[in-house]
């Protein structure tokens, strides 16, 4: 396609900053003009650009045949890309809110994941979608999913934090030659502050490796998503209120899970507390504790702890929801008992 | 019971079925207001234009309000029959406003809510769901021997999902006594029918079911509810599954976000003159069904309960944050987290 590129997807290449979502899109659009292998599929993605605007300007510029508006049916087209992808096309498909990748999760978990183990060769194929709370969506529009398919051997998880990670990480996820579910966080899409220039040239932030979002003695944070964020502003009060240095790790990728990095930073600080918005039960937190507790039990130093969004579905009142999420108090509560045992 | 004027309903029927078309279309415009002052924080869904179609489709029903009754499953295009099953304009409010006092305390948002006494259901999200759910509900009817039916209100895209394939095989299967409506509105959000479904239209899918299905004019309260009420019958007199598409159109974005900039304003003209109330109205003027002044007084009427179930939703709290807690097991507590114990301690829970 020689159609010029949409003047919103040019910021990195005239030097601007971008948002989250906007880094989203430059990866849709450069790894779609660099592989005509890839194409994408999904809800209103088409002429609307999608629920959040994902792909704006993307169905005139590819055209309907590389951008697909699907019907109403997450397992249908999720199933229709693992088929394409077994003919050596690289599907993209949106799940217009990740709560519904549900329909989708016996043909991911019992079909995509299962495919090269079965000998029905790589699935090379990237399912993304918006995750999270805090915008009073309520129980449907609200959820973490990377737990559900974390038990799920043969799939990889990805949940950026920052707009430099969202582009580089998408980019790698579409060229991994295995099934990638990318959580998109909608409160980070437009946040402001995450805004940022990105270098203008093509770079991918590999699968799998944590990263050190500032270091510290006292210690270790480990996180992912929005909780970065609720991390860095408690670790600045820490810093501040009670020279407790803090070392924070961004897991980036959760499946497979940077244990390296994480086992690393906990040899060092002896104190590890885990942050996730997911729910309690099941969540990340039991596994990291696990993985620590197998290679680093000797250099602890205290009890490894959890802040995490109680053990419920995701209430729609700002007050409750505020009240279900974890909160930038909770993590420096926690840090400050950790600090001192 | 009175003189039967039009479909076997009497005068006071038919002024009935006009006031809850005109209580959903004040209810939804009084939520704009509201959102624009920052009362609503969630989604804001409207069904303009489809008023008649959930009016005359739930009037159909048998409504009791202690849990013998018919039952339905509402959307966010079918508050009319909400109202009509006795769902208030004050609860309304309440959960599009987040209210403590809100049906579900605050948890769950706009027409998710739920009253087995008077004999509704609300939906969840994810489309398509409420389909199997309601093959469930009229199966206990049928296995009970009970006459009771259920009507599940769904969208043109919802006919997409597995579940709603699923659900309505189910229902048919068994003989479930449920009507499923098709909302056919010509719009999922941005996606045209077309894109949906190869099917011209809804009622083709029917005998792909086994079940008989029939199509009408959505925007007409009247012949909705001659239709549906030959659909219920038929449930009801052990004739299983029924469908029934309501054809007609979705004259706002697909919520209140939705800058609607896909569709063709002129189709959108097109369509208001087809307006379920004003044509309904003027309907009821010219058989002489209703004399103006009853007309406005029914309006009129509507008009104050609204603005004064609004002013009450307004004027009462969001729930306290630590009601978020509980609810989630009928027999386990859900702990409050260590950090915010009086004494933050990880070993206390
Ligand atoms: C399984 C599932 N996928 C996606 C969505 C997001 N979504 C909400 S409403 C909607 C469009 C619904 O269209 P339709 O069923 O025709 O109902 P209408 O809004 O037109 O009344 C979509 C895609 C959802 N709620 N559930
Ligand atoms: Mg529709």
């Amino acid at each position: 396609m020689d159609a010029a590129i949409p003047e919103h997807l040019t910021r990195t290449r005239r030097g601007e900053p971008v948002t989250l979502l906007e880094a989203i899109s430059e990866a849709l659009f450069e790894e779609m003009t660099r592989d005509d292998s890839v194409f994408l599929m999904g809800e209103d993605i088409g002429a609307y650009g999608g629920a959040f605007k994902v792909t704006k300007g993307f169905l005139d510029h590819f055209g309907e045949r590389r951008v697909i508006d699907t019907p109403i049916a997450e397992g249908g087209f999720t199933g229709a890309a693992a088929g394409a992808a077994h003919m050596g096309l690289r599907p993209v498909v949106e799940i217009q809110f990740m709560d519904f990748i549900s329909p989708a999760y016996d043909v991911i978990t019992n079909y995509i994941a299962t495919s090269l183990y079965r000998g029905a060769g790589p699935l090379p194929l990237v399912i993304r979608g918006p995750v999270g709370g805090g915008n009073r969506g309520g129980p449907f529009h609200s959820q973490n999913v990377e737990m559900a398919f974390f038990h799920t051997p043969g799939l990889k998880i990805v949940y950026p934090s920052t707009a430099y990670d969202a582009k580089g990480l998408l980019k790698a996820a579409i060229r991994d030659d295995n099934p990638v579910i990318f959580e998109e966080h909608k409160g980070l899409y437009r946040a402001p502050a995450l805004r940022e220039v990105l270098p203008d040239e093509d770079y991918v932030v590999p699968l799998g490796k944590a990263r050190t979002v500032r270091e510290g003695r006292d210690l270790t944070i480990v996180t992912y998503g929005s909780m970065v964020h609720s991390s860095v502003e408690a670790a600045d009060t820490l810093d501040a209120e009670d020279g407790v240095s803090v070392e924070i790790i961004d897991l980036r990728t959760l499946l497979p899970l940077d244990e390296d990095a994480v086992v690393e930073s906990v040899k060092r600080t002896g104190k590890l507390l885990v942050v996730h918005e997911d729910t309690r039960t099941g969540g990340i937190a039991g596994e990291i504790a696990m993985r620590v507790n197998e290679r680093a039990f000797e250099w602890l130093d205290g009890p490894i702890l959890r802040v995490t969004a109680i053990d419920s579905p995701v209430p729609y009142s700002g007050p409750l929801e505020d009240y279900f999420l974890p909160q930038v108090e909770d993590i420096v509560t926690a840090s400050r008992y950790l600090a001192r045992y | 019971m009175s003189e039967a004027l039009a479909a076997g309903l009497d005068r006071g029927q038919l002024h009935e079925l006009y006031r809850y078309m005109c209580l959903a279309r004040e209810a939804e415009e009084r939520l704009e207001i509201l959102q624009k002052q920052g009362h609503v924080k969630g989604g804001l869904y409207r069904s303009l234009g489809q008023e008649g179609g959930a009016v005359g489709a739930a009037y159909a029903l048998r409504r009791r309000d202690d849990g013998t009754g018919d039952f339905l499953a509402q959307t966010i295009r079918a508050t009319g029959a909400l109202f009509l099953f006795g769902g208030t304009p004050v609860d309304y409010f309440r959960q599009y406003l987040a209210r403590a006092t809100s049906p579900t305390r605050g948890r769950e948002a706009n027409v998710h809510w739920f009253d087995f006494g008077k004999g509704f259901i609300g939906p969840v999200s994810p489309l398509g769901t409420m389909v199997e759910i309601m093959a469930g509900i009229t199966l206990s009817f049928r296995l009970r021997g009970e006459d009771r039916v259920g009507m599940v209100f769904g969208g043109d895209g919802a006919s997409s999902t597995g579940a709603w394939h699923e659900g309505l095989n189910f229902a048919a299967v068994q003989g479930c006594p449920m009507i499923m409506m098709v909302e056919a509105n010509q719009w999922a959000f941005s996606t045209p029918t077309r894109k949906n479904t190869r099917a011209e239209s809804f009622v083709d899918k029917a005998p792909g079911y086994g079940i008989f299905g029939e199509s009408v004019d959505g925007t007409d309260v009247l012949g909705v509810y001659e239709v549906v009420n030959r659909a219920v019958a038929r449930a009801r007199a052990g004739a299983g599954t029924q469908l029934v598409e309501l054809q007609y159109f979705r004259r706002k974005g697909h919520a209140q976000h939705d800058p609607h900039d896909y569709v063709d304003p002129d189709l959108i003209r097109e369509w208001e003159k087809k307006d379920p109330i004003d044509t309904y109205r003027a309907r009821l003027l010219s058989e002489d069904w209703a004399q103006e002044s009853e007309l406005d007084a029914i309006l009129a009427g509507t008009r104050a309960e609204i603005e004064a179930a609004a002013e009450e939703a307004v004027g009462e709290p969001l729930p306290e944050g630590l009601s978020a807690l509980g609810g989630v097991y009928t027999d386990i507590a859900t702990p409050v987290p260590w950090t915010r114990g009086a004494s933050p301690d990880p070993r206390a829970g």
